[in-house]
């Protein structure tokens, strides 16, 4: 049942050299900078979003994810699910208003898998980037490298999926969209949704709480992601695996690291969901074809390199 | 610039060349060696650790949490953000059985 949690709004990410990495988000991956705070963050978006920023990079001694935001509808609900997060037992954090520039307060709290999440229903609405919402044109001209339309969703790893995922239904409105279940009838990955994409948020199960596995971004077409590949080995980027096709919702992808070792995807396509669907369910057997359809095997860097 | 370098990683007994300014790591995988694992190259997830036995280089910036301060003094680096200043022997750390035979694993890793 939907809560009123609309969609992923941001992730800050640690990286270890900042001019670094606003290279690659900026010039490689296509995110537009948008503004830089005292602290020395850098806020950048793809070129679709219409909320000021949705990447916010902090320099760091350790790569790896800060906390990963979501946009609620407005601030009755925010209020609202700020309280039943207190009701359900968690600690909640509050981050005033303005600590991210141009963002509401915001409410912070720890899943069980170990990471930080945080809900807000205030940003400062810039419009979609070079075309703006009135007799918009199809695309902007000056966008750089592989032009990521938007950031879509995180992959996490850590313990206690059943709970995070009670956690993420009932107080959150979040839907299981597509599940791994291991012979035991454990379930072992866990896609979530809280819209009619596939994955808004999804886990794996990984005994060391609160590890980064990727940040994702959209891409309209396979051609697009070829294209990203492509631009991938002109600037010699580590590439993780692909262009390949996911059987796991659906989506054609490719994964990189950032210069830090934080490892990004870029994908196109994939299922929908909607809230009466049943979930989508791969058995742990056929993990290898879940995650990568075409190779039908796991190479072990995607489960076990994280940040 | 324009020197080359000889790397020997001890455990396996392989020798690969790798010229001034080149990582450690990027040399091994260009010469189609798997002696040291490979992660995200970006000094971030610690997969590529070793311990340099004997030899000078020059560091990259690296994750804290797989190199502490103090780390780089024992010649414990990352693979990927090492570049050589002379001949090195590294080692990597002892491998799972099955992973230097194979790149592939099994689903057992999720459990």
């Amino acid at each position: 049942m939907k809560k009123g949690v609309m969609r992923p709004g941001h992730v800050q990410i640690r990286v270890l050299d900042m001019d670094e990495a606003v290279k690659h988000y900026k010039d490689l991956l296509g995110l537009i900078e948008m503004d830089r705070d005292d602290q020395g963050r850098v806020y950048l978006k793809g070129w679709t979003e219409v909320d000021k920023f949705s990447v916010v990079l902090r320099e760091a001694d350790e790569p790896g994810m800060d906390f990963m935001g979501f946009k609620c509808l407005n601030e009755d609900v925010l209020g609202q699910l700020r309280s039943e997060l207190i009701e359900r037992g968690c600690e909640v954090e509050d981050i005033p208003a303005g600590e991210l520039r141009d963002c509401g307060r915001r409410v912070r709290f720890i899943a069980p898998t170990g990471h930080a999440f945080e809900l807000y229903a205030t940003k400062k609405q810039t419009g979609k980037w070079g075309v703006g919402n009135h007799n918009p044109e199809a695309w902007p001209r000056g966008l750089e490298g592989i032009k990521a339309t938007r950031f879509d969703h995180c992959l996490l790893y850590g313990p206690n999926l059943d709970e995070t995922l009670d956690l993420f239904r009932d107080v959150l409105g979040f839907d299981l969209a597509e599940q791994v279940i291991a012979p035991d009838g454990k379930r072992v990955a866990q896609f979530l949704t809280v819209s009619t994409k596939a994955h808004d948020i999804a886990f794996i199960h990984h005994e060391e709480p609160g590890k980064f596995h990727h940040a994702s971004f959209f891409l309209e077409t396979w051609q697009d992601v070829l294209k990203a590949a492509d631009l991938l080995s002109m600037t010699d980027t580590s590439i993780d695996i692909g262009p390949t096709r996911h059987g796991l919702t659906h989506g054609q992808t490719i994964y990189f690291f950032d210069p830090s070792g934080n490892r990004n995807e870029v994908f196109a396509g994939g299922d929908y969901h909607y809230p009466d669907h049943e979930p989508v369910t791969w058995d742990a057997e056929e993990l290898g074809k879940a995650i990568f359809y075409h190779d039908r095997v796991l190479n072990e860097r995607f489960l076990t390199v994280l940040t | 610039m324009g020197e080359t370098y000889q790397v020997t990683e001890q455990r396996s007994g392989q020798t690969f060349r790798c010229k001034a300014g080149q990582s450690v790591l990027k040399a091994m995988e260009q010469q189609g060696l798997k002696c040291v694992p490979v992660g995200c190259r970006g000094g971030g997830c610690g997969f590529c650790k070793i311990t340099v036995l004997n030899g000078d280089f020059e560091c990259g910036k690296m994750s804290r949490v797989h190199v502490p301060p103090g780390a780089i003094g024992e010649g414990e680096v990352l693979a990927c953000r090492i570049y050589p200043l002379g001949n090195l022997i590294i080692e990597c750390r002892p491998q799972p059985a099955g992973r230097l035979a194979s790149e592939h694993t099994t689903t057992k890793v999720l459990r």
